[in-house]
């Protein structure tokens, strides 16, 4: 299977590769391939998201369509598909329409530089027998030399369906959700594009399999890079307009946000969007610090254990943004301005002076300084607030019972 | 030794091909929705509209005046700050992958770099433009 997948062309070397009629019919073999599996797991992401949050609130969730309702997703997209497709009139009309497709496009697209499994191959030595070393090699759909730039100039087209379905929807709802997500995308694609700096400066290369290949040499540059990931993670949370970053959407002041006014196969396309952004933007982080289809040597088993890995790391991820929804509530706008501009971007930037330091002068230890230091910071503003609601906590409750009946007295004591 | 070499960045001419699966790709994804948005409109109910579907959803009143209307001038400044300050980061990155070039020296250039743009950050921050509470 893994000659077959040779032949197909994901396995080609790309030095001297030629571009021929079956490389290229390889190549769209492989495309409808991944197309077809992101479509689909965006598909049960939907019903995952509805299972996890039945599971965290003690529900049950859908279970009635198919086993443990898992084809809940196939019936919501017949609904999607039979429902009235309303344009109504106050919208303008062609953008109103391409929006949605514009919003999914790219999210799909991105997915092409990730690198889902690979294989090891011996290197030779002057004598014609193996050295005992490999050179691995990633298998995706196009090994771009570019790859992280390409990820960064794609995935960040998304806010243009976003901004534009919000703007021609002609809707109060939708003008604020799409202006307020450009802002807020924007505004994190710094971060994502700063924190993912270090990586390079460590790797020299921005091809994701040459990343993959330094993080199976040496360690996963989440524990070299700590602050990097973290910035990236909560960056992409931001990016794919998740909670607690949700303010585009928010559906306690704007009803749903952007695609208020959006109904039928258009709304079912935002909506894959937002899963095959968060698909992709798991993909990332597993490819881009924890190691992406590798294991600590697992992965040497076969290319089937290659994609086994990524899916399931890719998993984690995936769970952890449901998770992350039900824990944590909604930041305020200025709050999450605020992080983006005031905390991420700076640290961000310190973090690649001092990745940069350490490099240069060959100090390893200058690489946890950081992650170091704001940990401790946390740990010390968490214990202050701690001991401050602790001492103000004491008064309030001693006072309380005199407030009983007064009208309006809630608020003036704080 | 010549640290303007950007070869390993630019893409060269046998590499190019790479790009065909991207563009494949584009296509799939292109006509995925597309045909999606054309098989929802076919097969979709059609119902007879009236002025009240035809509004814009305001909780259930009838919404008071156009949409398109004037919104927080933030909104640009945040859109201008991206600008600069992404051009920056994208400079960044031809400088990280030749970074084992010369260590020493290109770290040093960096940190001038880094340091005037961390002093537009610090102007920025002070001016209150990322600052959303004071309103």
């Amino acid at each position: 299977m893994g000659d077959l997948l040779t032949t197909l062309g994901s396995g080609l070397p790309l030095v001297g590769a030629e571009v021929t009629f079956w490389w290229v019919m390889g190549r769209i073999g492989l495309v409808l391939l991944l197309v077809h599996v992101l479509l689909i797991v965006g598909a049960l992401m939907v019903w995952a998201e509805r299972r996890v949050s039945a599971w965290m609130q003690d529900r049950l969730g859908p279970n009635r369509v198919g086993p443990e309702g898992l084809l809940q997703p196939l019936a919501d997209l017949g609904k999607f598909m039979f429902k009235e497709d309303v344009v109504p009139k106050h919208t303008s009309k062609w953008m109103y329409m391409l929006a949605p497709a514009i919003s999914l496009v790219p999210a799909m697209v991105t997915f092409a530089v990730i690198p889902f499994t690979g294989s090891y191959e011996p290197i030779y030595g002057a004598d014609g027998q193996p050295t005992g070393e490999y050179i691995t090699q990633s298998w995706q759909i196009a090994d771009l030399n570019i790859g992280v730039l390409y990820i960064l100039a794609i995935a960040s087209l998304g806010v243009y369906g976003v901004t534009l379905g919000g703007w021609a929807s002609n809707s109060k709802y939708s003008l604020l959700g799409g202006v307020r997500a450009s802002a807020q995308m924007i505004s994190y694609e710094l971060s994502l594009g700063l924190a993912v700096v270090p990586v390079v400066l460590m790797v020299s290369s921005l091809r994701l399999g040459d990343i993959i290949a330094y993080q199976a040499d040496t360690v996963w540059l989440l524990f070299t890079q700590p602050v990097a990931f973290f910035i990236f993670l909560v960056a992409s949370y931001a990016e794919t307009n998740r909670l607690p970053f949700d303010m585009p959407e928010s559906e306690t002041e704007l009803v749903a946000g952007y695609h208020t006014e959006y109904s039928s196969m258009k709304f079912a396309l935002f909506f894959l969007a937002e899963y095959t952004h968060m698909i992709v933007g798991a993909a990332l982080v597993v490819t881009l610090f924890c190691g992406g289809w590798t294991f600590f040597g697992l992965e040497q088993l076969g290319w089937i254990m290659g994609v086994l890995i990524f899916a399931a790391k890719t998993t984690f991820f995936l769970f952890a943004f449901i998770w992350v929804r039900w824990t944590l509530p909604r930041f305020r706008y200025d709050q999450l301005m605020a992080l983006g501009w005031a905390w991420f971007l700076p640290i961000a930037l310190l973090n690649i002076v001092l990745t940069g330091g350490a490099l240069a002068f060959d100090q390893d230890w200058v690489l946890y300084i950081l992650p170091v230091a704001l940990i401790a910071a946390a740990v010390i503003a968490a214990w202050f607030k701690y001991r401050r609601d602790l001492d103000n906590d004491v008064p309030k409750l001693e006072r309380a019972p005199q407030l009983v009946g007064v009208a309006g007295s809630g608020g003036e004591e704080r | 030794m010549n640290v303007l070499d950007l070869a390993p960045v630019l893409p060269l001419a046998s590499e190019m091909a790479e790009f065909i699966p991207v563009l494949v790709m584009l296509i799939f994804g292109l006509a995925f929705a597309a045909l999606n948005l054309v098989a929802s409109f076919l097969l979709g109910q059609k119902a007879p509209t009236n002025p009240v579907k035809d509004m814009a959803y305001e909780c259930g009143m009838p919404p008071i005046s156009d949409a398109h209307q004037r919104f927080s001038v933030k909104f640009y400044l945040v859109a201008i700050l991206f600008v600069l300050f992404d051009i920056e980061v994208v400079f960044l990155y031809p400088w990280a992958v030749k970074f084992e070039a010369d260590k020493a020296f290109l770290f040093v250039e960096m940190l001038i770099f880094i340091g005037i743009l961390f002093l537009g950050w610090w102007y920025v921050i002070r001016k209150g433009a990322v600052n959303w509470a004071q309103e």
